[in-house]
């Protein structure tokens, strides 16, 4: 059985009395330990994609199922608590909160368990070791160069070991180094630690770092 | 509380503005409040001092106050014979029966005020504890002398020691000060009883005060005394007697307190209500942050709670510091049961600081309420795109 199974997915905005049709029937399996990028024009719905299947949004059709598990059809609390335990989710614009420091920043998704702060401890600095930012605990997102802030959202995004790892245009406001930083990362993550990925990007050689690319286009989603 | 407090205060430290102007309108409201707090419980206190548990205080029947009572000097006697009145060292029944007048005198800074002149019998001081002379000597029997309260002594010419006042057509010389404990007898003036009888009200005085030989047998005393129909009397405790006095001016002054402050309060917490807003809209690409990590709506409601909860304590303690001062200030009211003048310390307590901070988390509740509400019910996806 496929980690995550989407099925006849369908999604329409509306705004006002305007009816705006993001995509209708997208279908995607992804196998535990796979990477797998998302490419398409802006507007295509790979950020809706993406919401969805974090359950921030609800889908207008289709279903969602995550490790046996039904998103599509848990309540709004439900899903907070499932999100905190199965989704880590990477910006594009990193999103640390800036009035907290990058330990403080990586802790947030670990108050949310039972660890004690001993523990909490432990799991932060093992994730800022995985991201290789152990000396800058201590530094404020203003203090960070952008692929330190991106690497510090990607140890905020591991901390807790979620099942699927979902980033929005990861390197997409990076330069092509701290870009390339960042996707040796995310491979990394893949390979050592066997961590499921979806990444939408914009950028074909990033794309290329996955084991199969995407293509999200008026509404219909091809391998 | 799964948000970390230091996110809302380092956020507050993060807009140092609308964090202190807010704390400040709330400061000025809590330190109204607890200044007319203050006045209230310095008033109650002054009246509550002046009686004492231990004492019975006997008026005339269905007189109420000691101005309207009459007691004739063979009732007096009568009580000062009865079993139950504790006795001195020297075997002689600590009773007090005192001639109660009200006279006008000139205030310093102006204008008349009515104060209480207290004929008080030799053993007053012995009966009512707490009395002492701060300056000067006490009074010598047979003579036009008087002893002034402590609380007057600013507040009317010639109560100077060796200087002379006159009422009741005849010149009386000031041979002392007391103290009372800050009790309302410090604002009497005080002569022999039976100096003050003769110019006044003739044969007859207004109260007899008395030691209790058995403070818990209280009840039983009231109802040997008032049963007695000869005698014609009300009999209270001492204590429960100034107390009742204050009740009702000291529920007027709380009242007029919680309304002020009431009143202002909508301003501050107006003013609340803006700067939480405000934050709650600055801060909706975070809120959609806590949120897709798995923070619940109920997670983000209580942290902006706790945030408005916040700037209102520290308006509460700034209000507090700035009430503070006032304590121990000395001002005066009527007492309406002698429409004397009653000069009292305004008391800032403990409880009265606490209640301040109660007021003021509750204006940062309710100022808090409607943004947190708002932030928590935030669509994730909207405010993700804005970040
Ligand atoms: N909350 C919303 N209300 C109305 N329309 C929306 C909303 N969110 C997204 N849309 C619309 O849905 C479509 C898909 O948006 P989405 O952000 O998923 O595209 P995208 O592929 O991520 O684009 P980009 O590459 O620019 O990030 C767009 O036409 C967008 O305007
Ligand atoms: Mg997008």
């Amino acid at each position: 059985m496929p980690l995550v199974e989407i099925k006849d997915l369908a999604k329409v905005f509306y705004r006002d009395s305007q009816r705006i049709p993001v995509f209708d029937g997208v279908n995607l399996e992804m196998e535990q330990g796979e990477f797998l990028s998302l490419m398409g024009p802006s507007g295509s719905g790979k950020s809706t994609l993406l919401h969805l299947l974090a359950g921030l949004d609800k889908p207008t059709a289709g279903r969602i199922v995550v490790g046996g598990a039904d998103v599509t059809g848990m309540k709004r609390r439900q899903l907070a608590a499932w999100r905190a335990h199965h989704i880590g989710f990477v910006f594009q614009f990193y999103n640390l909160l800036p009035v907290l420091n990058a330990y403080q920043n990586v802790e947030l998704p670990l108050l949310l368990t039972e660890l004690t702060g001993r523990e909490r401890r432990e799991h932060v600095m093992t994730a800022l070791g995985v991201v290789g930012l152990s000396d800058r605990a201590e530094h404020y997102p203003r203090q960070l160069s952008g692929g330190q802030e991106q690497r510090v959202g990607i140890a905020r995004a591991i901390v807790s070991d979620p099942t699927i790892l979902l980033a929005d245009e990861p390197t997409g406001d990076l330069d092509a180094k701290s870009a390339d930083e960042i996707l040796t990362l995310l491979q990394r993550l893949n390979e050592e630690f066997n961590k499921t990925i979806l990444m939408v990007t914009h950028d074909a050689h990033a794309a290329e770092r996955a084991h199969a690319v995407m293509h999200l286009d008026k509404g219909v989603l091809s391998r | 509380m799964k948000i970390p407090i230091i996110y809302n205060i380092r956020s507050l430290k993060e807009r140092p503005v609308s964090t202190l102007t807010t704390a400040a309108g709330m400061s000025l409201v809590v330190a109204v409040f607890v200044a007319m707090m203050a006045l209230a419980s310095g008033f109650h206190a002054a009246l509550v001092k002046s009686g004492s548990p231990d004492n019975v205080l006997v008026l005339r029947k269905g007189a109420n106050a000691e101005m309207y009572s009459g007691i004739t000097r063979s009732t007096a006697n009568t009580i000062a014979g009865m079993p139950f009145v504790a006795r001195g060292a020297d075997n002689q029944p600590l009773t007090s029966p005192e001639v109660f007048v009200v006279i006008g005198l000139n205030r310093l800074t102006g204008g008349l005020a009515n104060l209480v002149v207290r004929g008080v019998s030799p053993r007053a001081m012995q009966v009512r504890r707490g009395i002492e002379i701060i300056d000067g000597r006490e009074l010598r029997p047979g003579a036009s002398e008087i002893l002034v309260g402590e609380k007057i002594i600013d507040r009317f010419a010639n109560t100077g020691i060796g200087e002379t006042l006159s009422f009741g057509g005849r010149d009386w010389t000031v041979v002392g000060h007391f103290s009372a404990g800050g009790s309302a007898f410090e604002s009497e003036i005080w002569a022999e009883n039976e100096q003050v009888m003769p110019v006044f009200r003739g044969e007859v005085f207004q109260s007899v005060t008395f030691r209790m030989a058995d403070p818990s047998s209280f009840d039983g005393i009231k109802q040997t005394l008032e049963d007695d129909p000869r005698l014609f009397l009300d009999v209270f405790r001492e204590s429960e007697f100034y107390q009742n006095q204050s009740v009702i001016l000291t529920q007027i002054l709380n009242f007029i307190a919680v309304f002020i402050a009431g009143v202002m309060a909508i301003g501050a917490v107006f003013g609340a209500i803006n700067t939480m807003y405000a934050a709650v809209a600055s801060r909706a690409p975070e809120i959609a942050v806590l949120l897709t990590l798995g923070f619940k709506p109920g997670h983000v409601r209580s942290s902006f709670l706790i945030e408005a909860v916040f700037i209102a304590l520290l308006g509460g303690i700034l209000g507090c510091i700035l009430a503070l001062p006032i304590n121990g200030l000395v001002t005066s009211t009527t007492n309406w049961n002698s429409f004397s003048e009653v000069a009292f310390a305004f008391r800032v307590t403990p409880n009265l600081l606490v209640s301040g901070l109660v007021f003021a988390v509750a204006m940062g509740f309710i100022g808090g309420f409607f943004p947190a509400l708002k932030a928590s019910r935030q669509p994730v996806v909207v405010a993700l795109r804005e970040a």
